[in-house]
């Protein structure tokens, strides 16, 4: 589903990703840890296609398309979704109608007819009860005064909606107290299915005990350094990140 | 087609019927401003003698006046010996033929703004200006305004059959005093609307320039007067979402609103006049004076306003709160984009007991506008327990627009309470990178981001023309990013 071969990518003239190799195949959960820095954040953005970031080798392969080739809003359509670390806010615009927009625009590109409002209002009642959302939520500006729960709440309850087939989630577990985390989990569970694929970047092993890969890699320094299953998530909660980076340094 | 060509006739019979008499066809004035032309025009128009005086007065006071350049804009000098005071209706010899002759761009901006394809000709000014389906749309109308005893008429027809109101309300809210513009205006101005809702009266429907007979002739120097009497209610709608072909380039126009005991007058605007092109070529200056009286206690006067058009804006809508517990407000969205100038905002005079007033300013700039908000909150030693909320908000895109505001505060009540509240913000690109991500495309993102901030401006104004304004402000903002 997924293919990055050897991608570099910077910011003005700082290296980030210095060659990530990564293969996420339909149905499998990934989970990208690293230390602060390490660029798990930058991989995620440059996935998704935002701006600032400059990719100055290799090719990213999602579904046969050239994924680095496409505008942000041509990824999403085609079924790539990233979840955000810091969900912007945007005052007066109705989170029901950005998604509802988000929606129809997705829908569009599928061939699908576009859901009325009546329709979309019981689609998201539904995905709002599973995260555990109020109903204001629905009048309310786009993260608008959300606490940082609500916020990553927010994010999941987007993908649910949008039932992407490829979801970054990006330190969706950050700021989040325990029942939080727990209603997030349980969000991003729900949502696992055999023709989807999502790639959890995370600093915890935390976030792992309640969603479970299926793949382990460790980025550090702009490289996957070791990929394994998730028992090496429980080692690296151990002993650090250091002793990877030292084995990779021998080796 | 026979009916149709006796619907034609019948709506230039009426077009003169309404304010021209028919040998004016020949004269049109020579370019020029002195006592003779508004001599001239008052004869035309056939005024009463207090009218004719009311102008001559005004004009040796213009004479007296300089341009007033205290506003945050560049204007190149005007010469108002250079502007034709009195014109016939245009023979238009050269207005297009057809909507074939019309320029494809202005088509394509009707298309997406849906203007009805019978409108278009009308605002495009194609010759054959029959307005076929509106003419019974229009006849209804004056049927039931005339049931509920509104009067609604061209000013110059309130001359006619309403003189007594014309002497006792013109001039009482802006004086032909006033200002630089309102005093000319006063001087010279050719037409306008008058709406006078008598005691009790709720207006059953939404007033609309969209209805009056002649609205195609829009004059340079418009006139507007409503009368709201005790304990009445009017909604007034002014202006078209849609770009009108117009071939004046200054346009100052005067509008005054009376708000006796218990009445409420809400006027709303969306104004949408020739920008300029891309380069700030062209474009109509729009310098207005618009203000209203809460003259009777428990009153009410209400401005909301869209502006996206003219190369210059010069404008603020203002409330005169005589009236103990009168209420004024003031809600706006002003755009420049491209080389637009807009200096827009209120005045709001609390001299009676326990008035309130709100003002709510949304200012977006792009490409290489500059809007300022310009306000006054005035607290009279009188206004015992007034109040006052202003909340003052830009927006920017890009980097090479401006955004300023100026807020005067004057209060002389210890009583009084006055908050004010002002933002400035760029649209992010983290705001547009949230959009894209979710699937929407750049410019819809936009959209979606300058209506959020519009929002409760827009809330403010009739339904019909808060989906117009939204589809304007998109268009007028078409390539602002990217």
């Amino acid at each position: 589903m997924l293919s990055i071969r050897d991608l570099h990518a910077r910011i003005g003239a700082r290296n980030i990703l210095k060659g990530v190799d990564l293969e996420v195949r339909p149905g499998e959960v990934h989970a990208i840890m690293g230390p602060n820095g390490s660029g798990k954040s930058t991989l995620a953005s440059v996935l998704a296609g935002r701006a600032g970031y400059e990719v100055t080798h290799g090719t990213v392969e999602y579904l046969g398309l050239d994924l680095l080739a496409m505008e942000p809003e041509e990824r999403a359509r085609a079924g790539v979704f990233l979840a955000f670390q810091y969900p912007v806010e945007i005052p007066g615009v109705n989170n029901a109608y950005l998604l509802k927009a988000a929606l129809n625009a997705i829908r569009r590109q599928r061939g699908e007819p576009e859901v009325d409002a009546f329709d979309f209002l019981s689609l998201i009642r539904d995905k709002m009860k599973l995260m555990q959302m109020d109903e204001s939520f629905l009048s309310r500006g786009v993260n608008e005064g959300f606490s940082g729960g609500e916020k990553k709440r927010n994010e999941i309850l987007q993908m649910a909606v949008l039932e992407p087939k490829l979801a970054l989630l990006d330190e969706t577990d950050s700021g989040l107290d325990i029942d939080a985390l727990r209603v997030v989990a349980n969000g991003v569970n729900s949502l696992r299915a055999p023709d989807r694929a999502i790639v959890l970047v995370t600093h915890y092993q935390r976030l792992l005990d309640y969603i479970e890969p299926d793949v382990v890699h460790v980025l550090s320094d702009g490289r996957i350094l070791r990929s394994g299953d998730k028992s090496l998530a429980l080692e690296l909660e151990k002993r650090g990140y250091d002793w990877v980076r030292q084995e990779a340094a021998v080796a | 087609m026979s009916t149709s060509q006796q619907d034609l006739d019948a709506i230039v019979g009426q077009k003169y019927q309404h304010g021209f008499v028919t040998d004016i066809e020949a004269d049109t004035v020579p370019p020029g401003l002195d006592e003779d032309v508004i001599r001239l025009i008052s004869r035309k128009k056939g005024e009463p003698q207090f009218l004719l005086d009311w102008r001559l007065r005004a004009y040796r006071h213009w004479l007296g006046m300089a341009t007033p350049d205290w506003a945050h804009l560049r204007i190149a000098p005007i010469d108002y010996q250079a502007i034709s005071y009195y014109s016939a209706p245009k023979a238009r010899a050269d207005a297009p033929k057809s909507l074939d002759e019309v320029d494809p761009k202005l088509l394509a901006t009707y298309e997406k703004l849906g203007v009805p394809l019978h409108e278009r000709a009308r605002l495009a000014g194609v010759a054959v200006d029959a307005v076929f389906d509106s003419v019974s749309v229009a006849t209804t109308f004056k049927d039931r305004l005339a049931k509920a005893g509104v009067v609604f008429c061209p000013f110059s027809e309130a001359v006619k059959n309403h003189p007594e109101l014309l002497e006792r309300y013109l001039g009482t809210v802006v004086p032909y005093t006033d200002n630089f513009f309102a005093t000319l205006n006063s001087a010279v101005f050719t037409d306008g609307s008058f709406v006078y809702v008598p005691k009790g009266v709720r207006c059953p429907m939404e007033l609309s320039t969209y209805f009056r007979i002649n609205a195609a002739n829009t004059g340079q120097f418009e006139r507007t007067l409503i009368v709201a009497d005790e304990g009445s209610h009017v909604s007034y709608l002014e202006g078209c979402t849609a770009p009108m072909r117009d071939e004046n380039q200054l346009h100052a126009a005067v509008v005054e609103l009376v708000a006796l005991g218990d009445a409420e007058i809400k006027y709303s605007t969306v104004q949408n006049w020739y920008p300029g092109d891309e380069q700030g070529r062209g474009g109509i200056y729009n310098f207005v004076t618009k203000r209203g009286e809460c003259r009777g206690a428990n009153s009410r006067i209400s401005w909301t306003q869209v502006e996206t058009g003219s190369a210059i804006t010069w404008k603020y809508p203002s409330c005169v709160l005589t009236g103990d517990n009168s209420v004024g407000e003031f809600y706006s969205v002003a755009l420049a984009n491209h080389y637009q100038q807009a200096d827009t905002g209120t005045k709001m005079i609390h001299i009676g007991r326990n008035t309130r007033s709100t003002i709510v300013s949304k200012g977006i700039s792009a490409g290489k506008g500059q809007n300022t908000y310009r306000g006054l909150v005035k607290i009279l030693p009188s206004a015992e327990g007034a109040r006052n909320y202003t909340q003052c908000d830009s927006l920017l895109m890009g980097d090479t627009c401006g955004a300023h505001t100026f807020p005067y505060m004057e209060i002389r009540n210890p009583t009084a309470m006055v908050e004010h509240e002002a933002t400035t913000s760029k649209i992010g690109d983290d705001q547009l990178f949230y959009c894209r991500s979710r699937g929407i495309s750049e410019e819809d993102a936009v959209n979606m981001i300058v209506n959020g901030f519009c929002k409760v401006v827009f809330k403010e104004l009739p339904m019909e023309f808060a989906v117009e304004a939204q589809n304007l402000l998109s268009v007028s903002l078409e390539g602002a990013v990217g």
